[in-house]
C-alpha cells in the first residue's frame, strides 16, 4: 500500500476506532468499509485531512449485492489532488432500512450522484435537500438497477402516448 | 417555361388524386427528429456529396406546424415518447411518419425497460428503414418509397393507407 495511504487509515482508525469495520486492499485500490452513522463525519475528516486532503468527491454510486444480510452497498470515491491517491469508502446496509446520511453537507456536488443512486438502487439519502429520481419517470413505482428488475422493465409501469 | 409552353394551347385532363400527389410528393417537408447516431446520417444526407435536395425535401423545418414528414432518426426511450407524440400532434396533415434506423423501428440494440421497442406503439409509421445506422443512399431509398405512397394517396381521405413499407 502507498505509504500515504497507509498514514491516513491509521489516522482514521485512530480516530474512529470501531467505525472503520474493514479495510481492503486490491490491485492498488484501498477500500475503507465505514459504519453507515459515522460516514458524513468521516468524509468530513478525509476532506479536511491535516497531511492528505481529499478535496475532490469523484464518485457515489449504489450497488444491489443482492444478499440476505446488508443487500445495499453506497460507494465513494475521493482524490487527493495534493498527494495525487485515491481512497475509495463504502457503506452497507439492509434491505429493510436502506438509507444512508447524506454527504451534501460536506460535498454539495455530491447530490447529484445521491439523486442518481437513489433513482437506480432505492437507497434514501437523509439530510438531502432535493432528492427526486434522476432518470426515471417522477411516478415510476420502481428502482430499475437492483437484481430482481426484469431487464425489459415492467410491463404499463410507464405509459405510453396512445397511438392514433 | 412554365407548364403553359409545354403544353401549348390547349387543356389537360387528370385526376385530382393524381395531380395533387404529384405535386405533394416533392415537396415533402422534413422534420428532423434526431435523437442519436442516426442523426449524424441525417446530417451527412444533406451534404454536397449526397444532397438530399434532388428529391425535392431539403427544406428541413424545426417546426413541426412547418412540416410534412416525421423524421424520427435515433433511439426513443419512454420518457421522450410523449415529447415525440407531441410534436407529431403539432403537425398539419397531412402528415407522414418515418422510422429511420434500428432503434425506431424496434430498440435497436437497446433491449432495456427504458426504451420504446419501436415507434410504432405510439405513432402511425410509413416507413421502416433498416440500418445502425443507415447509410445516407438508405434514408433517400425510404423517402423515395415514401414518394411513391404518396403519389398514389387518396386527397379526401389520405389516411386510407396501405401496410407500412420496410427497407430492407
Amino acid at each position: 500500500m502507498n505509504e500515504t495511504l497507509e498514514q491516513v487509515i491509521a489516522s482514521l482508525r485512530e480516530r474512529f476506532g470501531e467505525a472503520v469495520e474493514d479495510v481492503v486492499e486490491f490491485r492498488g485500490d484501498v477500500v475503507v468499509t465505514v459504519a453507515r452513522d459515522s460516514i458524513v463525519t468521516v468524509v468530513e475528516y478525509l476532506r479536511d485531512h491535516p497531511f492528505c486532503p481529499f478535496p475532490l468527491c469523484e464518485d457515489v454510486f449504489g450497488i444491489d449485492q443482492f444478499t440476505r444480510k446488508k443487500r445495499f452497498e453506497v460507494n465513494y470515491h475521493f482524490f487527493s489532488v495534493l498527494k495525487k491517491v485515491r481512497i475509495h469508502l463504502k457503506v452497507r446496509v439492509d434491505e429493510d432500512d436502506a438509507s444512508v446520511p447524506s454527504i451534501t453537507g460536506v460535498f454539495p456536488g455530491a447530490g447529484w450522484y445521491e439523486r442518481e443512486a437513489y433513482d437506480m438502487i432505492g437507497v434514501h439519502f437523509p439530510g438531502h435537500k432535493d432528492l427526486r429520481r434522476m432518470y426515471m419517470t417522477e411516478d415510476f413505482e420502481y428502482h430499475p438497477l437492483r437484481k430482481d428488475f426484469p431487464l425489459m422493465g415492467v410491463p404499463g409501469s410507464i405509459p405510453l402516448p396512445k397511438r392514433g | 417555361m412554365g407548364l403553359e409552353s409545354a403544353l401549348g394551347e390547349g387543356y389537360l385532363t387528370t385526376k385530382l388524386d393524381a395531380l395533387v400527389g404529384w405535386a405533394r410528393k416533392s415537396s415533402l417537408w422534413p422534420m428532423p427528429m434526431g435523437t442519436s447516431c442516426c442523426a449524424i446520417e441525417l446530417m451527412s444526407a444533406g451534404d454536397p456529396r449526397h444532397d438530399i435536395s434532388r428529391y425535392g425535401m431539403e427544406v428541413m423545418r424545426f417546426s413541426p406546424r412547418q412540416s410534412d414528414v416525421l423524421l424520427v432518426a435515433g433511439t426513443i426511450t419512454y420518457k421522450m415518447a410523449s415529447v415525440v407524440r407531441k410534436i407529431y400532434d403539432q403537425m398539419a396533415e397531412p402528415r407522414w411518419v418515418v422510422a429511420m434506423g434500428a432503434c425506431a423501428s424496434s430498440g435497436g440494440m437497446f433491449r432495456s425497460y427504458s426504451v420504446v421497442q419501436g415507434i410504432d406503439q405510439f405513432l402511425p409509421v410509413d416507413v421502416f428503414t433498416a440500418g445502425c445506422p443507415p447509410r445516407p443512399e438508405n434514408l433517400f431509398h425510404a423517402l423515395m418509397e415514401l414518394q411513391k405512397k404518396v403519389e398514389n394517396s387518396s386527397v379526401l381521405d389520405y389516411r386510407d393507407r396501405k401496410e407500412a413499407i420496410h427497407i430492407q
